[in-house]
């Protein structure tokens, strides 16, 4: 049976990991290629990078980067954050990337999309959509979650989905830092909407909000940051916790 | 020893060099008949539609060549499902060393699958030392259904096959490059077989 996975997510700048990394017996909580092994030996399913730095050297950074993460990691991770065009995914996937995921860039020019798709596969593509309610409609935003669009939530998972993307990152600007719970009514809604794997992402606090959204939400992955990095939730316990509530989970 | 990683412009192979490596093997990529043919195995990867990877095989010749290999080999992801000689993936005839169809997961369940999936096997040499119920990742639009020389079985919307042998020819649906322990078992597994 397919299980549902479990996804640390570790922000990066400058080829280090930022902040609330609070891991025991990590030598160096800012070696991002650590902290992934260390991930990997608790069972994590997959891991994704988000680079956040701004600098010119961020291409080469990152590419040097995920190339130490895939010497060192055997299971899936996910690369995103800046990528805008077909070469930077050529170069993330060449150098070991299993997937990119694509955000503002997919917005701006959605036949990225397509581009890709056709050239790498949509088994590679990973569309990140950022939203949250306005007057109770579900809109995409951009950077972060700052800058608003006119695009609804479901139009746009519906279209990337038809441009080829193999995945949906979902998160809720609502729900995210709130340790409230996943968007589960949006990420449902979603499922329905389109036929590929969903992400869910915001809000997780406690182990029952992973239970909520594999259940309630539909949500073929849940993804969380700062609760795996302080250690508020271990991923072997959380996944014997989903376990025990009969879902299909690898341990 | 010397490993042939089959050279077609087939996607991520860094991870397959990097999963070799930890193994203290190097594999050597190339598009080269005469290294292909003298290495003692020989992995077929792939990735991505089958057509246009069909296509790049036979500008290279290498659609005649691998049929004709004598010493293990093993497809991975599309690798294997090339090794059959039908796709619906394009309408395209594969390498046809197995005969079966691929096909295409139906509307009920998400497609592509992605992720960990139970695989069940009943521990033949390429499954030497590996739990008979164990999880290895895949991601895939499409499958090779359940064959004579199916060697391992997976459930998504109906049971199909995540590994074939016939032969020297074997191939894996999922990624042992990226399936942590048991997928470097199984790479050691399939390094350990000879001519």
């Amino acid at each position: 049976m397919l299980t549902k996975r479990i996804i640390p997510c570790l922000d990066i700048k400058d080829g280090r990991t930022v902040k609330g990394i609070n891991f025991v017996n990590l030598r160096d909580a800012g070696d991002p290629v650590e902290l992934a092994r260390q991930y990997a030996d608790q069972n994590a399913d997959e891991l994704v990078f988000l680079d956040i730095s701004a600098t010119e050297q961020k291409r080469k950074t990152l590419a040097d980067l995920v190339l130490k993460v895939a010497a060192a990691l055997d299971i899936p991770f996910t690369v995103g954050g800046g990528i805008s065009a077909v070469e930077d995914v050529a170069i993330l996937l060449q150098n070991g990337a299993d997937k990119v995921s694509i955000n503002s860039a997919a917005v701006k020019n959605p036949a990225l999309i397509n581009a890709c798709a056709q050239q790498f596969g949509s088994q590679c593509i990973v569309v990140a959509i950022d939203a949250k309610q306005v007057e109770g409609q579900w809109k995409v935003h951009l950077v972060g979650g700052k800058v608003p669009t006119e695009l609804d939530l479901f139009e746009w998972a519906k279209e990337v989905a038809e441009r080829g993307a193999g995945e949906i990152l979902f998160t809720s600007m609502d729900h995210d830092g709130t340790k409230e719970g996943f968007a589960n009514s949006a990420l449902a809604r979603l499922s329905e909407a389109v036929n590929i794997p969903i992400i869910a992402s915001g809000g997780a606090g406690k182990m029952d909000h992973f239970v909520d959204t594999f259940t309630h939400g539909k949500a073929d992955a849940a993804l969380a940051a700062s609760i795996f990095h302080f250690g508020e939730i271990s991923i072997p316990e959380l996944k014997e916790q989903l376990k025990q509530q009969q879902l299909a989970i690898r341990i | 020893m010397e490993v042939a990683i089959i050279d077609y412009g087939a996607g991520n192979i860094r991870s397959l060099q990097f999963a070799l490596e930890r193994l203290g093997v190097r594999g050597h990529l190339t598009s080269d008949p005469e290294q292909i043919v003298k290495a003692d195995q020989v992995i077929f990867p792939g990735q991505g539609a089958a057509q246009s990877a069909m296509n790049k095989l036979k500008r290279q010749g290498l659609d005649q060549l691998i049929p004709q290999l004598k010493q293990p080999v093993l497809g991975i992801c599309l690798g294997m499902q090339l090794l059959c000689d039908y796709s619906e993936e394009g309408d395209v005839e594969g390498l046809g060393i197995i005969q079966g169809k691929v096909k295409r997961f139906s509307d009920q369940v998400k497609v592509p699958q992605m992720g960990w999936n139970t695989i069940t096997q009943n521990q033949t040499t390429l499954f030497q030392n590996i739990k008979p119920n164990e999880f290895m990742y895949l991601v895939h639009s499409y499958f090779v259904p359940i064959l004579p020389e199916t060697i391992a079985i997976s459930t998504y919307d109906q049971p199909y096959s995540v590994a074939l042998n016939k032969d020297n020819f074997y191939g894996v649906q999922f990624h042992p490059e990226k399936s942590s322990k048991a997928g470097q078992q199984l790479l050691q597994n399939f390094l350990n077989l000879s001519r």
